[in-house]
């Protein structure tokens, strides 16, 4: 319930968040919207020597659309998102999956970039930035660096962030007309985390052939994964049932979830299949202009 | 260990502190201001009991730090009433008996109040989703619902 004692900081500046973490290293942690970090927290599994709070910062609040890109900002809500009209009209991936990360109130305070950083293959965001291509800017000491969204993730609770690096804009590329996306999450009830789920997104041409597509996989193993042969099997195939079914169980063979209290690992390996034909189905139902 | 000195508005009157870093805010509007409406309900930021408006965004209390609402100002279901008069969700949730043990109803009608600014005029499935971060052991939600749907109109027909 009560968390472990720590040093708090509340910088300004990004320059000096980051010089924060140079100082204190892995002693230090930043808390943004914290509903991941302080859960954890309170029940003692994360004990920081040091917290860095961001939420003081200006300017990092952003969803915009700039350069052909969709920009976030360390700063920007799940809540921001749910209410964005760019999101509502490119990203109906995104649009769902804001839909059923938590609740109201955490959707408040929650951040797109801490759902990333934190790493936690649990979290719904890693799969739909995964299937959608995008990429993250670190700022540390040295300046900034771009990594794309598949080489964040190392292991469980743990990302490419080096310990004196803040994630401070994630950047998805636009998709291109005759493209969609969906979530679909199974979970025991509202605001859980996912049993299973999959995010799709897929590009169509003319001729209802597919030119892209993408598939993440959220709790189905130690970090969030992205379904790279179910993914280039898909490209230039008609999606009719034979070639979803595969490509479903090509995503369920890269998966490799756990039992728990939710579910046994093989109803979850199964889930994984079914949930990718299923977001792939109405992936091309939106990318051929059906609506949401 | 690092203590502050945070000050916060709670319900329209200024509050000053030396607090350690970790005090959670459902504490310092608990333990420290003695506002004890707000709850503690579950330990694992589920169930909503400690839902709080902070500038008027409804947050988990026990999900932030108290550190995190220096300079900001807070309601609490103290703040509800105003001169005695209770507020129309209030009233409502009276009238149409949305509650039996009550440990919800505080958070529940913090939140059902911020889902309203954002869609004054909802239908129960609405209410129902704006709602979600709120638990129930008692109810069943119905009569929470529908008190949420008749104070919409009161409010409504005051603007």
């Amino acid at each position: 319930m009560i968390p472990s004692s720590f040093e708090y900081h509340a910088p300004g500046t990004v320059a000096e968040a980051v010089a924060l973490l140079k100082t204190h290293g892995e002693d230090a942690k930043i808390l943004s919207g914290g509903h991941s970090l302080v859960p954890l927290m309170k029940l003692r599994f994360a004990t920081p020597a040091v917290i860095i709070d961001i939420n003081n910062i200006p300017g990092l609040d952003y969803v915009k659309e700039e350069g052909g890109m969709l920009k976030i900002g360390a700063l920007a809500r799940e809540v921001t998102l749910e209410r964005s009209p760019i999101v509502a009209q490119k990203f109906p991936l995104i649009a769902d999956v804001v839909k059923v990360i938590a609740d109201p109130q955490v959707r408040n305070r929650a951040t797109v970039a801490g759902n990333l950083a934190h790493g936690d293959p649990a979290n719904d965001h890693p799969a739909v930035m995964l299937a959608l291509g995008a990429e993250v800017e670190l700022t540390g000491p040295n300046g900034t660096r771009t990594l794309p969204v598949s080489e964040l993730f190392v292991d469980v609770l743990q990302t490419a962030l080096a310990p004196d690096e803040v994630l401070t804009e994630i950047r998805v590329p636009i998709p291109p007309a005759g493209s969609g996306g969906a979530y679909y999450k199974i979970e025991r009830k509202v605001g859980d985390f996912a049993t299973i789920a999959v995010g799709s997104q897929v590009t169509l041409d003319s001729g209802g052939k597919v030119t892209a597509a993408g598939i993440g996989l959220t709790n189905a193993g130690g970090t969030p994964l992205k379904a790279t042969e179910a993914e280039a099997y898909l490209v230039g195939k008609a999606l009719d049932d034979a070639t979803l079914k595969e490509a479903g169980r090509l995503a369920m063979e890269c998966s490799d979830p756990s039992s728990d209290t939710r579910a046994p690992a093989d109803y979850k390996k199964a889930m994984v299949q079914e949930l990718t034909i299923r977001t792939l189905k109405r992936a091309a139902e939106r990318a051929r202009g059906g609506k949401a | 260990m690092s203590t502050h000195n945070v000050t916060v508005t709670v319900n329209g009157a200024e509050h000053s502190a030396d607090v350690e870093s970790r005090l959670l805010l459902v504490h310092l509007i608990r333990d420290v201001l003695r506002l004890t409406g707000t709850h503690v309900g579950c330990d694992t930021s589920n169930c909503g009991a400690c839902t709080v408006l902070l500038d008027g965004v409804a947050v988990k209390s026990c999900t932030l730090f108290a550190v995190q609402a220096n300079g900001k100002s807070i309601t609490t279901v103290e703040g509800l009433a105003q001169n005695g008069t209770l507020h129309p969700m209030q009233a409502a949730f009276r009238e149409h008996h949305g509650l039996q043990c009550g440990f919800c109803t505080p958070g529940m009608m913090l939140s059902a109040i911020a889902f309203l600014e954002s869609n004054p005029d909802p239908t129960d499935e609405e209410i129902r989703w704006g709602i979600s971060g709120n638990l129930c052991r008692c109810t069943g939600y119905q009569n929470i619902v529908t008190a949420a749907h008749r104070a919409a109109a009161t409010m409504r027909a005051r603007t």
